[in-house]
């Protein structure tokens, strides 16, 4: 028998007390320079021959756009650059960490197989100045999405560009207005309720229009009464979100969208929260004139870091002539983008990109559906709703929700009525939720909650998944109300970083990296 | 010193007003870190979009509680927007306006009548 030198126990000290495992659960404690503090001159993780690009070419070659100051791209190797991104991923929650319950953003799964056809050669490899006739397939996918999305919207005209909801506000602003200069009816305000998303009178404001606010019931919906004193013969549109920022749907938005029609305007409908309806609502049949949809959010693409945004605007008959370009038109059994206001987009307002827009989002948005079926996007609507209702439930009993009468839509708000006379505030109570490793919920938002604290968890996460974060937190509001103060003054603990100074950030901020040399 | 129920302060001397924030709407912002005033000279009516304070929380409209012309805005706030929460109803103070009308001013509540509202709310 030959017996190993290696020294090596092959089992534990039965002596050796166990220092037992950190079980924080939150613990994101890699700390990483900034990729340029990493940079090293003489390396590279990759080795560029002279010859690739060409032996004879020089400056001349370049019409006097040669650079004259170094790229100062920073020098790594490859492992260093992978690891530096991975320890920056570390660094932050992620969707695929954990239930991640951002009220209002709809931070949900991004299903693997949409992902896949997104990856696909004739998908990514594509470049869009290509000839049409190469991109067939590519205009499909637009074509197919276009179908979709109008189809369940009950809209009839689309404009797919826009590359984010707010992005999309302003189209359906720009197109808005277009609308009625068309019938030289230059209108000046815009009627925004108090409980908006902020995008809603900041885009109003930023397409030049006045904004004046709706009132609210303290049931939480738009105050009908304060509308129909607001309309006038200057209105341009009524923006209203439905459901709410407060999680309820607008019951008297029919009424909303008549006493708004009567008055001349048009009604824009902030669609950011279309995933607690879809397949159950058609905004056309309410007389919505104007509605986004965030891909994103919606159909499951990824954002928040993950990717970028996509803001289609669905348009009403009286909208669609002048909807941006470009769209798909089919042309003799083949399909074009008509790009120029010409033809059947002569009154079209203009353009909201250079391009299409994001491509690899219809991509994903067109296979989250076809993946569902009409069938499954129900289900996606109902399940939204069903799990706020659950974590409304589960919650209720310690802490206080905002409209507790009734059933919500898609997300559960809470005010802090019930952290009165802890010391505690809403704020300390979102930073110990990182200490037990979930992300912070939705905070002071919507603006007409004290203390708001609105939480989405979205259709995609398990019975278990919304015990493990309900139980969380109803063990950190225990601990609140049992007056430990400590953990929640101090939290987060267990993070990179503690603390921050937001005030300081928002007042001095420090948005540009220099050197030292 | 007179109040608004959008948590405004007036306070006239002669025929020029000075507007502030109250020190409970300053509790209820939070840390201000940003203050939009208005340019000498502009001329406002009451109800009017005068300025806008940015919290870490919001960022709000402050609307003009009575008409006239701003003679002067308090360009510390640009530098020091810490004074808003420090001294809302001193040194945080936001524009001084010539008055058009001073009956606007004797509409407001006095600070009884304020501190009343406040205890609605």
């Amino acid at each position: 028998m030959t017996i190993l030198a290696v020294g090596r126990p092959t089992r534990s000290d039965p002596d050796m007390k166990s220092a037992g495992t950190t079980r924080s659960g939150g613990a994101l404690m890699q700390d990483e320079p900034l990729i340029f503090e990493l940079d090293c001159w003489e390396k590279t993780g990759v080795d560029f021959p002279r010859d690739d690009f060409g032996p004879d070419l020089d400056a001349s070659d370049l019409a006097g756009l040669t650079r004259a100051s170094p790229l100062r791209l920073p020098g790594l190797s490859e492992p260093e650059a992978v690891r530096h991104y991975v320890r920056l991923s570390q660094k932050n929650h992620a969707i695929d960490l954990a239930l991640y319950p951002l009220g209002s953003c709809t931070m949900k799964h991004n299903p693997r197989l949409d992902e896949k056809l997104a990856r696909l050669p004739g998908f990514i490899d594509l470049h869009p100045l290509q000839p049409m006739s190469t991109v067939q397939g590519a205009l499909k996918v637009m074509d197919a999405l276009a179908h979709w999305l109008t189809t369940l919207t009950g809209m009839p005209a689309v404009a797919l560009s826009p590359k984010a909801g707010a992005h999309g506000e302003l189209c359906g602003l720009h197109t808005i207005r277009a609308a009625h200069e068309a019938r030289g009816d230059a209108r000046k305000t815009v009627l925004a309720p108090t409980s908006a998303h902020g995008t809603n009178p900041a885009t109003a404001a930023l397409a030049g229009y006045q904004v004046v606010e709706i009132g609210q019931t303290a049931d939480g919906h738009v105050d009908i009464a304060d509308l129909a004193a607001k309309l006038g013969p200057d209105v341009a549109a009524v923006m209203v979100t439905n459901p709410n920022t407060c999680g309820l749907f607008e019951r008297e938005i029919i009424e909303i969208a008549r006493l708004t029609h009567a008055a001349g305007a048009y009604f824009y409908c902030d669609g950011a929260n279309f995933n607690a309806i879809v397949g159950r609502v058609r905004p056309g049949d309410l007389g919505v004139d104007a509605m986004h949809i965030n891909l994103h959010k919606t159909f499951s693409t990824p954002h928040g870091g993950g990717g970028p945004g996509a803001g289609p605007v669905v348009l009403s008959a009286s909208l669609a002539p002048y909807a941006p370009t470009p769209w798909v038109v089919h042309q003799g059994g083949r399909l074009a983008l008509l790009e120029h206001a010409v033809g059947e987009a002569t009154a079209s307002h203009g353009r909201m990109s250079a391009f299409h827009g994001q491509m690899g989002m219809y991509v994903r948005a067109l296979a989250y559906m076809m993946s569902h079926g009409a069938d499954g996007l129900r289900q996606v609507a109902e399940d939204a709703v069903l799990n706020a209702n659950y974590i409304k439930a589960r919650l209720s009993g310690v802490m206080s929700a905002a409209f507790p009468d009734g059933p919500c839509m898609h997300e559960a708000l809470f005010d802090d009525t019930w952290l009165e006379g802890t010391d505690i505030t809403t704020l300390d109570f979102a930073k110990a939720m990182i200490d037990v490793g979930f992300h912070p919920m939705t905070m002071y938002f919507p603006l007409v909650v004290h203390g708001a604290m609105l939480i989405e968890p979205t259709e995609t996460e398990s019975r278990r998944e919304l015990d493990r974060f309900c139980d969380a937190l109803l063990e950190l509001a225990a601990a609140a109300k049992a007056g430990d103060v400590d953990r929640f003054k101090g939290a987060p603990f267990h993070a990179p970083l503690r603390r921050l100074d937001e005030t300081l950030a928002a007042r001095r901020p420090k948005l540009v990296w220099t050197s030292g040399d | 010193m007179r109040f608004t129920k959008d948590h405004e302060w007036v306070d006239l001397v002669g025929d020029t007003a000075t507007i502030g924030i109250t020190a409970y709407a300053a509790e209820q912002l939070g840390d201000v870190v940003f203050v939009e005033l208005p340019a000498a000279g502009k001329t406002v009516k009451v109800g009017e979009a005068l300025a806008v304070v940015e919290s870490v929380k919001a960022a709000s409209d402050v609307y003009a509680p009575i008409s006239g012309a701003v003679t002067a805005a308090n360009s510390e706030l640009a530098d020091n927007p810490q004074t808003v929460n420090d001294a809302p109803e001193a040194g945080g103070w936001f524009v001084k306006i010539k008055i058009s009308d001073p009956k606007q001013v004797e509409a407001l509540m006095d600070i009884h009548a304020y501190n009343a509202f406040l205890g609605t709310l």
